[in-house]
C-alpha cells in the first residue's frame, strides 16, 4: 500500500511500526468528505488474532468483557480485554466467523501486548487443548470505507450474495455489526458493516496481497460518489467528534471501562471473566474519575491531549486532563474528551481548559459531541 | 512548487520579512502554510512587546498540531493582524498578504543580514 499512498500524495508518519498516511490533501477536506460523501482509510496497521476450536467461545467469554454467547455466525461486537484490576488492556472488535471460528481486530499499538496476554491466558485455561490461538496480523490487511454515499458503490466491488458468515443477497443488506465473506479477484475477504467514524460504512479484512487492488477498486468504484482517500488525522477528528475511545487516550491499563463510559459493553452477569470482581465492586461503590466530553466557547486555540482541566472559577482547582482534543472540522469549534471527578461530570457544567498557561472556558456536553 | 516572492527575506524556520524603512512585517511562507494545511487558530503577541531575533513569539495551530513562530528580527511590535483572530484561514489563502502576523520596529537592522534571500530559502526547502 506504500506506493498507493505515495502516489496519492500521502504524508506518512511512523505509527506502531508501520508508515501510515496522516493526510493526503487536508484533514479538514478528508473529514468533511467522510461526513458528506465517502472516504477510504487504509487500516492495515490494525492487528488480527484468530481463535478457533470447541473451547474458543468459552475462552473468549473469559478474557473479554462483552457476552460472546450473544453472537450469531457472522455477527461482531465491540468489547474490551481487561486485567484483574479491571484496567483495559485493549478495546477491540470480535467477529464470529463460524460456530467455533473467531476473529479479533485489535489496535496496532497493542498487538504484541494483547497477543502475549492471550497466550498467557490460553496456557492457564483448563480446556486449552480444545482451541488454538494465532496472531495473523502480518497475514491480513484492512481498509475502511465510510460515509453516507458508500452504499452507492460498495456493491460494485462486492457483488451478489455473501459466501459465508451472515447470509445476505447483497452487501448493502448487511446490518450494523454483521459481516459476510465475498470473493474478490479469487480471494476470500470479509466485509463488515462497522466503522470508527460515526457514519454508515464498511470495513474489509483481506489477505495482505489483495489490499492494494482492493483499495484501487474501491477508489475507482466510488469516484462518481466523490470518495476521497482519508488518513489517520481525519480518522482521529471523526472519532473524537462522536466520542469513540482511542486506546492510549481514553483507555489504558489504569482505566476501567466504567470510568471510560463504556460499561454497556461489560456483561457483569454473564459469568466469570478476568476483571469481573474489580468491575462489580467499582460499579457498586462508584468510580474516582469519569470521562466527559466538552466544547470550547468562542475563539480559542484547540484543546489537545494533556492540557489541564480546571474548575471555571477564579483560582480554581485542577480537575483532571484532556485525553483527546482537536478543532472539530464539522462544528468549527474546539472539542475534546477528558477525565474529571464524577461529581463534576454533569452536562452543562462549566470548565476551564488551560492552553499555554492561560485558561479558556468550555462546557461539558452529552456524548456524542457531533450528531447528524 | 512553493511561492517565494523575490522582494522578501526568509528565516530557516519559514517566516518571511518585508522591510519598509525601519519597520518589518512578518508572516509565514507559502511552504509553511502548505505543510500545516488548515490553520484553525493563531495566537499573536501583544503590541508593544520587545522581541529578540529568533525568539518564539506566536503560535499557529492546525487541526493536528501547534507550531511556534519565531521572530526573524529583534525590535518592538507595533501592530498585530487582528484579522487572523476572526479568520485564521487567511494564513493559508494569502500567506504573504492578508495572512501577515505582526509588524515590528527594527532595533538592529543588522539582523536582516542573518536572513536568507529567496534563492537560499528555495534551496533550504529543497524545491
Amino acid at each position: 500500500m506504500f506506493d498507493a499512498h505515495r502516489r496519492l500524495g500521502g504524508k506518512l508518519i511512523e505509527f506502531g511500526g508501520w508508515e501510515m498516511p496522516v493526510q493526503y490533501t487536508s484533514i479538514t477536506d478528508e473529514h468533511l468528505a467522510v461526513r458528506n460523501a465517502a472516504g477510504i482509510f487504509d487500516i492495515s496497521h490494525m492487528g488480527e488474532v484468530v481463535v478457533e476450536g470447541p473451547a474458543a467461545l468459552d475462552f473468549l467469554n473469559y478474557v473479554l468483557t462483552n457476552d460472546v454467547r450473544k453472537l450469531q455466525v457472522g455477527e461482531g461486537q465491540y468489547t474490551l480485554m481487561c486485567n484483574e484490576d479491571g484496567g483495559v488492556i485493549d478495546d477491540l472488535y470480535l467477529y464470529r466467523l463460524g460456530d467455533s471460528d473467531f476473529l479479533l481486530i485489535i489496535n496496532a499499538s497493542r498487538i504484541d501486548d494483547d497477543f502475549a496476554w492471550l497466550q498467557k491466558q490460553h496456557a492457564a485455561f483448563p480446556a486449552r487443548g480444545a482451541m488454538m490461538l494465532g496472531n495473523a496480523s502480518d497475514k491480513f490487511a484492512a481498509v475502511a470505507v465510510q460515509g453516507p454515499k458508500v452504499v452507492e458503490f460498495i456493491a460494485k466491488v462486492f457483488p451478489g450474495p455473501s459466501q459465508a458468515g451472515t447470509k445476505v443477497q447483497q452487501v448493502i443488506d448487511l446490518k450494523k455489526n454483521h459481516a459476510g465473506a465475498w470473493d474478490f479477484q479469487g480471494t476470500r475477504v470479509w466485509v463488515a458493516r462497522t466503522g470508527y467514524t460515526g457514519e454508515d460504512g464498511f470495513e474489509v479484512v483481506a489477505p495482505a496481497s489483495a489490499i492494494e487492488s482492493l483499495w484501487n477498486k474501491l477508489l475507482e468504484a466510488g469516484r462518481d460518489s466523490g470518495v476521497k482517500p482519508a488518513g489517520l488525522g481525519a480518522r482521529d477528528t471523526l472519532r473524537t467528534e462522536v466520542c469513540y475511545p482511542l486506546y492510549g487516550h481514553e483507555l489504558d491499563e489504569h482505566t476501567t471501562p466504567l470510568e471510560a463510559g463504556v460499561g454497556f459493553f461489560v456483561a457483569l452477569d454473564k459469568g466469570d471473566f478476568i476483571g469481573r470482581a474489580a468491575l462489580a465492586k467499582q460499579k457498586a461503590s462508584g468510580t474516582s474519575k469519569k470521562l466527559i466530553a466538552f466544547k470550547m466557547f468562542g475563539k480559542a486555540a484547540p484543546p489537545r491531549p494533556h492540557y489541564p482541566i480546571w474548575t471555571a472559577v477564579e483560582g480554581g482547582s485542577q480537575l483532571g486532563e484532556v485525553v483527546s482534543g482537536t478543532q472539530s472540522p464539522s462544528l468549527g469549534i474546539g472539542i475534546g474528551l477528558g477525565y474529571v471527578p464524577p461529581e463534576f461530570a454533569a452536562p452543562d457544567k462549566e470548565l476551564a481548559i488551560e492552553i499555554r498557561g492561560r485558561r479558556f472556558p468550555a462546557t461539558i456536553v452529552k456524548k456524542p459531541i457531533y450528531r447528524k | 512548487m512553493a511561492n517565494i516572492p523575490s522582494d522578501l527575506k526568509y528565516a530557516k524556520s519559514h517566516e518571511w520579512v518585508r522591510v519598509a524603512g525601519d519597520t518589518a512585517t512578518i508572516g509565514i511562507t507559502d511552504h509553511a502554510q502548505h505543510e500545516l494545511t488548515d490553520v484553525v487558530f493563531v495566537e499573536l503577541p501583544e503590541a508593544g512587546k520587545q522581541l529578540k531575533a529568533a525568539e518564539a513569539c506566536a503560535v499557529v495551530e492546525s487541526v493536528k498540531t501547534a507550531s511556534d513562530i519565531y521572530s526573524p528580527v529583534g525590535g518592538q511590535i507595533t501592530e498585530v493582524n487582528k484579522a487572523l483572530t476572526e479568520n485564521p484561514a487567511l494564513v493559508n489563502t494569502d500567506p504573504y498578504g492578508e495572512g501577515w502576523f505582526f509588524k515590528i520596529k527594527l532595533s538592529n537592522p543588522g539582523d536582516l543580514s542573518n536572513l536568507l534571500g529567496p534563492d537560499q530559502y528555495k534551496a533550504h526547502i529543497g524545491d
